[in-house]
């Protein structure tokens, strides 16, 4: 399994906001356990609040580590507020959309909004805004002073680089 | 603005950043030891007091950076003369009374208060 929660880049107006959107499916592992049948209780697939948070963590992260041309190792540092009204299950699309509120050499900070769109008989029904996340993150080789990292990206990996190619986002060379 | 209203819109900005009520943040509130910040919550603390006031806050200006790691200001986990002399050349709005009476390293974090941030803000609205 890839430590992806996202499936694609929808929009990103650079510096400014990204939206992107992930479909929560049957076939992923943790909505077996997330949750499994239980005493009387039938198996319940949703797909859980922290991985929510974790796909707004990325949606985010893409948006603060684009601006600087994905040279800066963007790690979540903070979780300012997360409240998740509404259950998201297989079939559903979740749609996170993240500005940037402030961002300096050592850090930024984000907010953003999750949408969810579940389908219907006769297409997808309209957006429910069901969230609201706000994070902070840290450049991590700017932030912690007497320690030194590995010179290569490994926060924006090859997986995210497929992510953001396949979504038509330009990638630096 | 006078200084209660600045105090006022300190105290929110701490409560929003550090998720603690309003009656824990006191002019005399250690921001570390008291109210429970981490160093990423300083940056948030920056941002958001940037947001509240709107006056920009440059880096190392709030809080100062580096000067604990430092050798010629730190020795034996003692501030020396010198990074007494720094740390009030960089932070005037700082009372470090306390901090020269006790020089351990752990001691600069307690320098960091309510009352620190409200001078901080009023010197900066002072200035604009």
């Amino acid at each position: 399994m890839r430590w992806m929660w996202i499936d694609r880049v929808v929009e990103l107006l650079p510096r400014e906001r990204i939206v992107c959107v992930k479909g929560v499916s049957l076939s992923e592992d943790h909505l077996h356990e997330h949750f499994g049948a239980s005493g009387d209780r039938a198996p319940t697939p949703i797909m859980p609040a922290s991985l929510i948070i974790e796909g707004m963590a990325q949606t985010a992260g893409i948006l603060v580590g684009h601006a600087e041309g994905f040279r800066e190792k963007v790690v979540l540092a903070k979780v300012g507020r997360a409240e998740i009204e509404a259950e998201a299950v297989p079939g559903d699309q979740l749609r996170y959309t993240a500005a940037i509120e402030s961002m300096t050499e050592i850090g930024a900070s984000t907010r953003g909004v999750v949408e969810l769109i579940r389908p219907g008989p006769e297409g997808p029904m309209p957006a429910q805004l069901i969230g609201a996340i706000d994070l902070m993150f840290s450049h991590l080789d700017n932030n912690m002073a007497g320690q030194s990292f590995p010179e290569h990206n490994f926060v924006f990996g090859e997986t995210f680089r497929t992510l953001l190619r396949s979504s038509g986002v330009e990638m630096p060379a | 603005m006078t200084r209660d209203e600045i105090f006022d819109k300190v105290r929110s900005v701490l409560v929003e950043a550090l998720a603690v009520d309003e009656d824990e943040v006191a002019p005399e509130s250690k921001l570390i030891a008291d109210l429970g910040a981490e160093s990423i919550d300083i940056l948030d603390i920056s941002f958001k007091l940037e947001q509240a006031f709107g006056f920009k806050i440059a880096q190392g200006e709030l809080f100062p950076e580096g000067v604990t790691q430092n050798a010629e200001y730190v020795q034996d986990g003692k501030v020396t003369d010198k990074g007494l002399e720094e740390l009030g050349e960089k932070l005037p709005h700082f009372d470090f009374s306390e901090l020269a009476r006790d020089r351990s390293v752990q001691n600069v974090a307690n320098i960091f208060t309510v009352s620190a941030l409200v001078d901080f803000c009023e010197r900066k609205l002072q200035a604009a």
